[in-house]
């Protein structure tokens, strides 16, 4: 499986501008590491999904002269994620993806899936507009929901990975189980997803390590990391450190909750590791200071009391800026619908939950 | 005389359906068809003193004439294969997998379909729960899009969902135009693996005319509501509809929905409400078929068969 990212020019760790690289031992040396940027579809979420075609030009073209392997563009719910339920996209997915498509050189392009919501006739319209990879994304538990879609995505000829979300809500051996599902129904990657920011390096290094031993160092395992605990860039490096040899992010740490570990801060930190890449740190820096800071202005993830409290009570990030509106709209407290969404045990996906518990807070009855 | 049914499919549905079936004053259950000599269904049918067999569709046809409704509870492949076959047999089939290959039903909708056809499809148990939600819409007012999320436990989702989880989507939008009366329709499906299982939600958006009057959708609605509880008693509004003005895209206004279906308890627990609610359509269907060929119980006038078959199960 390792052979769908030969093509890669890795290059030696960079040392620090300022401080020696050889002051300590680097546990991730010798290691190739690939980065995959979801700046364009996690980060879609920070947005409420209103990136245009121009936006996406300027940031995927940053990425892809940065030396970024595979670059996500997507509504931040995945294709045909633009609804009532997920917030209507400014720009229809297929659009965004032919942005992309038209100034990436290197980097592979890729989209997002989530049964339920996108359907195999998305994925064909994307493969039409494209896209070399697709992300296939599940709750942790229920991987059999993807084989149509895996298979599909074969059919077509793409490359395909398997995205456990939610991982944290399941231990290790229930994980490594649904990832050989996945692993079975032909993807070539699979992802442990910390949909939730709710892991600690510890708990996201026995995940990855069972995933590895059910599935053989063969197999490409990848790590997504939100930030709702702070550690989204430790999680990724801590991954890493346990086998996964491809890790998301994306710039600014733009995304759903208090973002995704930063690209360009997990590029210098991969940097400090030891971790041979192919991404240009510095470059990637620029991207992110002079495009998505720019772009995003007053949009940026913050690691604030909503956001910390999705991590702290194990809640899809997504879930954020939903129910800020709906706390406004319903005059009830923020932390108390993610609290209630914490009890009722909500999924990814679930976002009419939100509202539900807004309108039962807020003691709207049903007349008699 | 009741009408002599055949359920093809001997899994949750099928088992579901010959409870339900031998509740009904109207319908008679005559025959379960299986593939599995050890299926739980069959056993538990025979158990109940009702036929069964492991032998396939083949024994059905071979003695067609004995029957005169047929519930297919297999897959939308199999239905494909089986549906020229039934018509030939002169069966009447009502088809509970996404196959559609007959136009759909939804009882509270278009119950006076079943006139006339020889195959109905009883669309999706999503579909089944909000399709008629949107028609209550749009009876008051343009529905410009409409958009459905069903969240059902994870271990109510059998094989048959979890394979093609794109037919359950594509099926459901589709009836949100054709039957619900949206210009546009989308549909979305959530599983959720909490212990205990979580009742069967399914929320209803809908874009509608920026002018619309909201008490006459929130009428619209409830008297929708009170319609379907008459074959799906657990079927209930959790909150007051929600009309939020200028809302939804191009400033429509922006309709929200949330219902709860807990399921009657026949075959799996009352958490699975969206298998109750396939199954309860269907049989409300075939019930209507009934009445309207003239198997109505002795004594009994059209119009109380009907409200018989239904009340029992309230």
């Amino acid at each position: 499986m390792t052979s769908t990212h030969t093509d890669i020019t890795y290059r030696e760790p960079m040392a620090s501008p300022v401080v020696g690289a050889d002051d300590v031992a680097a546990p991730l040396a010798g290691r190739d590491i690939l980065v995959c940027d979801t700046t364009l579809r996690d980060g879609a979420h920070s947005v409420a999904h209103q990136f245009r075609a121009a936006d996406v030009r300027a940031i995927a073209g940053g990425l892809d002269a940065a030396g970024v392997n595979v670059i996500e563009v997507t509504h931040g719910d995945g294709l045909g994620g633009s609804s009532f339920n997920y917030g209507f996209s400014a720009e229809d997915d297929i659009d965004l993806i032919t942005a992309a498509r038209g100034v990436i050189k290197n980097a592979k392009l890729a989209a997002l899936l989530l049964p339920g919501i996108g359907t195999l006739d998305d994925l064909k319209r994307a493969h039409d507009a494209g896209i070399d990879v697709v992300r296939v994304a599940t709750h942790c538990t229920e991987a059999d929901i993807s084989l149509e879609h895996l298979h599909g995505a074969k059919k077509l000829g793409l490359e395909t990975v398997g995205f456990l979300m939610m991982s944290h809500m399941v231990g290790p051996n229930r994980l490594a189980t649904e990832a050989e599902i996945m692993r079975d129904a032909g993807a070539d990657t699979v992802y442990v997803v910390d949909s939730a920011g709710a892991m600690l390096p510890h708990q996201v290094v026995e995940r990855v390590e069972a995933v590895r031993a059910r599935l053989g160092d063969d197999m490409l395992i990848g790590m997504h990391a939100h930030n709702n605990l702070g550690s989204g860039v430790a999680n990724a490096l801590a991954a890493a450190a346990a086998g996964v040899s491809i890790v998301d992010g994306s710039l600014h740490g733009l995304g759903a909750g208090a973002g995704n570990a930063a690209t360009e801060v997990l590029a210098a930190a991969l940097d400090r590791s030891g971790a041979r890449t192919s991404v240009h740190t510095l470059e990637l820096i620029d991207v992110a200071e002079d495009i998505v800071a720019e772009i995003c202005k007053g949009k940026l993830p913050k690691l604030d009391r909503g956001s910390l409290l999705l991590g702290y009570a194990g809640i899809y990030s997504s879930f954020l800026l939903h129910t800020r509106r709906a706390a406004a709209r319903y005059g009830v407290s923020e932390a108390e619908i993610l609290l209630e969404l914490g009890r009722r045990r909500v999924v990814g996906g679930q976002e009419d939950m939100i509202i539900d518990v807004a309108i039962e807070l807020a003691g709207i009855q049903l007349p008699d | 005389m009741s009408l002599r049914c055949a359920v093809v499919g001997s899994g949750n549905i099928g088992s579901d359906l010959i409870r339900k079936l031998e509740r009904s004053e109207l319908l008679i259950p005559s025959l379960l068809v299986g593939v599995d000599p050890e299926s739980d269904g069959l056993k538990r049918a025979r158990a109940a003193g009702i036929e069964a067999t492991h032998e396939g569709v083949q024994v059905l046809l071979d003695r067609a004439d004995e029957f005169d409704v047929v519930f297919e509870a297999t897959s939308a492949h199999v239905h494909t294969l089986n549906a020229p076959r039934y018509l030939e047999a002169g069966l009447f089939a009502l088809d509970l997998t996404p196959a559609a290959v007959g136009p759909y039903v939804v009882p509270a909708v278009n119950l006076d379909l079943v006139a006339g056809q020889r195959n109905l499809n009883m669309v999706t148990c999503g579909g089944q729960a909000t399709v008629p939600m949107v028609a209550a819409i749009s009876r008051v007012t343009t529905v410009e899009y409409a958009e459905i999320v069903s969240t059902i436990s994870s271990r109510a989702a059998g094989p048959g969902t979890r394979a093609n989880i794109d037919e359950f989507t594509e099926t459901t939008s589709d009836a949100l135009v054709k039957v619900g009366g949206a210009k546009r329709g989308k549909a979305i499906i959530v599983l959720n693996p909490a212990n205990p299982p979580i009742m069967m939600r399914n929320t209803v958006f809908a874009a509608v005319d920026a002018n619309v009057d909201p008490q006459a959708i929130i009428d619209s609605v409830n008297e929708m509501v009170a319609a379907v509880q008459a074959y799906v008693p657990g079927y209930e509004l959790v909150s007051e509809p929600q009309i939020d003005r200028g809302a939804g895209p191009r400033g429509t206004t922006k309709v929200s929905i949330f219902l709860r279906v807990a399921g009657a308890g026949d075959y799996l627990p009352a958490y699975a409400g969206n298998l109750d609610i396939i199954t309860a359509a269907s049989i409300a269907a075939a019930e209507r078929h009934a009445i309207l060929t003239g198997h109505t119980p002795a004594g009994l006038t059209l119009a109380a068969g009907a409200r018989a078959a239904t009340k029992e199960r309230i």
